[in-house]
């Protein structure tokens, strides 16, 4: 029998006012899996990934992580959020802990465990994504693609079934781009299970299964990367792709 | 505590401190004093003017500290909070691991001006005829007919209140600034 697939979408629709942002969306990631969501700005890619794990409520729908449905607002939510892993755009890390402390502190709280099995496992996961000896460092002392990198091992820290990345190297120079998708592409080589928000289309060709491509609020059309960029379906995917391609 | 509620997801406490915050705030601070001295003794009892007045400044501070909490945490960007909700952290352990501590770094100068002010606006307990400094030097004044003198000892009082407690405030911001 297939094992449950860890992030299910059933029929889900989120407005915003009056605005459509998520229309009758279907979609289910596998144990493993690396899905890249790709579509044009405002199609409804970040409102996706803040849906999973409920940090945006949705209006219909289910979404089921680990099989279970996402509960309303409490510690049930705390716990449940604590097996999805999120990666912004702008890092996020906190700005008043050291890299080391950004780490462990959701394992200590949320998680309840004691501080030196956590800081231990903080260091192993800053090693894994090369920055160890910045541990003791605040975040405004690094650079991009090195806080990107601690936030990544922040996500990992709490154990999560699936991570989640908005696009994760989109506000990163270009040469700090490859180190955080190094990461990226190695935490998939593992087995991660990952939704990625990101046009890097070598990374998407190297790591994903599929791509999903949005545009509008809705998922129009699915494909292995190979296929999605060298001859994709639907008319408004070859027009996106061509835009993308053009600078 | 109440800047929590102001900002929390609990309807109700939202509206009851949006509620003190605004009452209190946008009154002068002399009816507040009237108000409580003789409106308090009906409902619970006769206090002595000196609690009255005590009672009054609390709440009437607390309203200006409320605030400018409460913009300290919105000083702290969004992304912070909701970084912390992600790792699965409930509401309080949000704000009191994550928010709060940046908050407060960012509102340690106002508070220092509030707390200056809070000496200062003492002075007007002397409308309910509590024997703070203001009310004094005017007895003194009266007692001497020399209210020049009497005001000047009692600004030189005031500023020997206020300006270690600015000085006091410089400190602590240099001590949590350099934490970042
Ligand atoms: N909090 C909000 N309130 C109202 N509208 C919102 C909110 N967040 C997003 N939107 C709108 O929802 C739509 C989808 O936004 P979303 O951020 O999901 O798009 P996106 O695909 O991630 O775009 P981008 O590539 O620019 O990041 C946009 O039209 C946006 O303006
Ligand atoms: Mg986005």
């Amino acid at each position: 029998m297939a094992e449950t697939p860890v992030v299910v979408l059933e029929k889900v629709n989120k407005w915003f006012d009056d605005l459509h942002v998520l229309c009758d969306i279907d979609l289910s990631v596998d144990s493993g899996e690396v899905v890249v969501v790709v579509g044009p700005s405002g199609s409804g890619k970040s409102t996706l990934c803040r849906c999973i794990n409920r940090l945006e409520p949705i209006d219909s729908g289910t979404i089921l992580v680990d099989g279970a449905p996402l509960p309303a607002e409490g510690k049930e939510l705390a716990r449940l959020r604590a097996k999805v892993g999120m990666v912004f755009q702008s890092f996020n890390l906190f700005a008043h802990k050291t890299v080391l402390q950004n780490v462990t502190l959701g394992p200590v709280k949320a998680l309840g465990q004691p501080r030196a099995v956590a800081r231990e496992r903080a260091m192993e996961l800053l090693d894994r994504v090369g920055i160890a000896e910045k541990a003791d460092r605040y975040p405004a002392e690094l650079s991009g693609g090195q806080q990107q990198r601690a936030a990544i091992a922040r996500a990992l820290a709490m154990g999560p079934k699936v991570m989640l990345f908005d696009e994760p190297t989109s506000a990163l120079d270009p040469e700090m781009i490859k180190e955080v998708l190094d990461v990226m592409v190695e935490l998939a080589e593992e087995g991660t299970t990952m939704i990625v928000v990101s046009h890097e289309m070598g990374f998407a060709r190297s790591a994903a299964q599929r791509v999903v491509f949005m545009d509008g609020g809705r998922i129009v059309e699915v494909a292995p990367p190979e296929r999605f960029f060298s001859e994709p379906e639907s008319e408004r995917a070859r027009d996106f792709l061509s835009k993308i391609l053009a600078h | 505590m109440v800047a929590s509620f102001r900002v929390g997801p609990i309807a109700p406490l939202r509206a009851a401190a949006t509620t003190y915050v605004e009452l209190v705030r946008n009154c002068p601070l002399a009816v507040l004093f009237v108000f409580f001295f003789f409106g308090l003794p009906k409902v619970m009892g006769v206090y002595p003017a000196y609690t009255t007045a005590v009672i009054v400044l609390a709440l009437y501070t607390g309203t200006y500290v409320t605030e400018t909490i409460r913009s300290g945490i919105n000083s702290v960007a969004g992304g912070q909070a909701e970084a912390a909700r992600s790792l699965g952290l409930t509401f309080p352990q949000l704000l009191a691991y994550v928010v709060l501590p940046q908050a407060l770094r960012t509102v340690v100068a106002p508070l220092g001006n509030l707390f200056i002010a809070l000496t200062k606006n003492s002075s007007i307990a002397f409308t309910i005829s509590v024997g703070e400094l203001t009310g004094t030097a005017q007895r003194v004044g009266n007692a001497t007919n020399n209210y020049h003198a009497a005001f000047l000892a009692a600004a030189i009082g005031y500023l020997l209140l206020t300006i270690p407690s600015g000085l006091l405030f410089g400190a602590i911001e240099r001590r949590v600034a350099v934490k970042r």
